[in-house]
């Protein structure tokens, strides 16, 4: 009789349950990302700029004084001045590795969405599909490259477009799925007595409940592919930011090359700070 | 019972609702038949798992029946009523909107203006207390203000019937009296038949014109009291004597629970006080 009590109880609907099978993401993955290095007043933000400076200047004064030479380290204002007067010639390389991270992020992240999307209302695909979707996140998609570039030649984009969405993609996927799994049965219920169909339960319950994890994947993916395609660029191709690092070391102007490195820092903190202030504008309310 | 010429609102026939589990069939409803009129407060009663749950879930149409019919003014419950609004235990505001915008979630379903609505609706916020709170997000609003807010989103779109299932199992002492008080006025005020599902006995003959004992499973109609203390009820009301009285018979009913035949309407003696 008990055994059929307990079993009664997770059948008749009653909420006590609701809370067991809402999974809890408590944000681990947007709090490690997001919420950390959130900056909470001038105070804050004057005192990292002032650990900056003294970095900085410490470091220009140490190259100094130790006479490290310039091949191994350049001063920071070295550096500085390459990015100002080089500028002209990095530019076709920013562009071009921004373009392929764009193009290539978008197709992987359109895609791992709508996969995620589809496959977590179908518990035996997802079972049988999530293995492979592992594999494609552990394996380094950049080992690709050097065979892609050989069927699609060193000069074209392809191959560095398609391992971004390979890198990227399944990062998406695989956090947007687990907040696709989120399912609060009492806010469907409800949404169910107003006659709400399935596309209204998931454009109005589903998705908002999945947005915070949605938003995590697309940070991650964003910093996957930039990883991904700068690699792609250092491997096999004739353009892009990576191709210039392998350029600029192999023939040891280190003040452009760090220039170089300079540039992609600041693209990385830009997709960051984009993905934040998403994440501030729709994923709040779970905080 | 309620003085009503009218035919009943709601009708359960025959109800009987079996659950699969892995261990076997499992009987929550047994022919259960039962007629409530228009603008009547029914509260069902039963200890946990005697169905009174099942019974309001298939009521609103979401969850059917296995065998029986239900109908609610003359047409068969086969989805979810226009004319129906459900509360629940968990106030279910959706975190992601604001209070208003949660009040105004029915109308966004159904495809419906609700500006002809705003001027009720502002009404409501001003009787439950809740005005000056529309741009807050639920988790800024306690327990009681956010089940308070799904009170508001029911009636928002102004219902004929009202299921409420446990809806203030979850609140504090306190906070539950407050609700009680509350739902009472509403319905002195508006006039809708409201169907109240609740394990609490007290709670069950504060606000019940009739209160239904269901049997523990196979939930079956055990009993049905008429409530006759005059309205508005109080809270010091229920520790008085002929409310207690009637709390007691209801509870002896509950122990002495399945043996009971199930179309047997006690005769109950008039208590004085």
């Amino acid at each position: 009789m008990s055994r059929s009590d307990s079993d009664i109880a997770s059948t008749i609907p009653t909420f006590d349950h609701a809370n067991e099978q809402h999974h809890e993401v408590g944000l681990s993955g947007m709090t490690a990302l997001s919420s950390s290095g959130a900056i909470k007043s001038g105070r804050d933000a004057l005192i990292i700029v002032l650990i900056a400076v003294g970095l900085v200047a410490g470091l220009e004064l140490w190259i100094e004084l130790s006479g490290t030479r310039s091949y191994v380290l350049p001063k920071p204002t070295a550096i500085a001045t390459a990015l100002y007067q080089n500028f002209g010639l990095f530019w076709p390389h920013v562009f071009s590795t921004v373009r392929v991270l764009a193009v290539g992020y978008s197709i992987g992240a359109v895609i791992g969405l709508f996969l995620a999307a589809t496959i977590t209302q179908m518990p035996f695909v997802e079972k049988v599909i999530t293995p492979y979707i592992l594999l494609l996140v552990t394996t380094p998609m950049i080992a690709l490259v050097p065979l892609l570039s050989t069927q699609l030649g060193y000069d074209s984009l392809a191959p560095r477009i398609i391992v971004v969405a390979l890198a990227s993609g399944p990062l998406v996927m695989i956090n947007s799925a687990t907040g696709f799994r989120r399912t609060d049965l009492g806010k469907i219920a409800l949404a169910k007595s107003y006659g709400a169909s399935t596309l209204q339960i998931f454009t109005k319950i589903r998705f908002p409940l999945a947005l915070p994890m949605i938003i995590v994947g697309l940070m991650v993916g964003a910093i996957f592919g930039l990883l991904t395609a700068v690699g792609a660029e250092m491997v096999g191709s004739s353009e892009g930011l990576g191709n210039r690092l392998v350029f600029y070391s192999s023939r040891v102007q280190m003040d452009n090359f760090f220039a170089i490195i300079v540039i992609l820092a600041v693209i990385g903190i830009t997709d960051y700070i984009l993905f934040f202030l998403i994440g501030k504008k729709w994923a709040s309310w779970e905080s | 019972m309620p003085v009503s010429g009218t035919s009943p609102l709601v009708t359960i026939d025959h109800a009987t609702k079996v659950y699969k589990t892995g261990s076997g069939a499992v009987h929550a409803l047994e022919d259960l038949s039962l007629t409530i009129d228009k603008g009547e407060f029914v509260c069902i009663l039963g200890p946990s798992g005697c169905g009174k749950s099942t019974l309001l879930w298939a009521m609103s149409g979401l969850h059917p029946l296995t065998s029986g019919t239900i109908s609610l003014g003359g047409s068969p419950v086969t989805a979810p009523p226009k004319q129906l609004g459900m509360i629940f235990q968990e106030p279910n505001l959706l975190p992601w909107r604001n209070l208003w915008e949660n009040i105004l979630f029915p109308f966004e379903i159904r495809k419906q203006n609700s500006e002809p609505f705003h001027p009720r609706i502002r009404e409501l916020l001003d009787l439950t207390g809740l005005s000056g709170f529309e741009t807050k997000m639920p988790r800024e609003l306690s327990g009681g203000m956010q089940q308070r807010a799904s009170i508001v989103r029911c009636l928002g779109f102004d219902p004929d019937v009202i299921l409420m299932d446990e809806p203030f199992g979850a609140l504090d002492a306190f906070t539950r009296d407050e609700m009680n008080l509350l739902i009472q006025q509403i319905w002195m005020d508006t006039g809708k038949t409201i169907i109240f599902v609740t394990h609490n006995v007290t709670e069950a003959i504060f606000l019940a014109d009739r209160v239904v004992v269901l049997s523990p499973r196979p939930g079956r109609l055990s009993h049905i009291f008429p409530i006759d203390l005059p309205r508005p009820r109080t809270i010091e009301q229920t520790f008085e004597r002929p409310f207690i009285e009637q709390v007691l018979e209801i509870k002896a009913t509950i122990e002495r629970g399945h043996h009971v035949a199930p179309d047997i309407v006690p005769e109950r003696e008039e208590v004085t006080a």
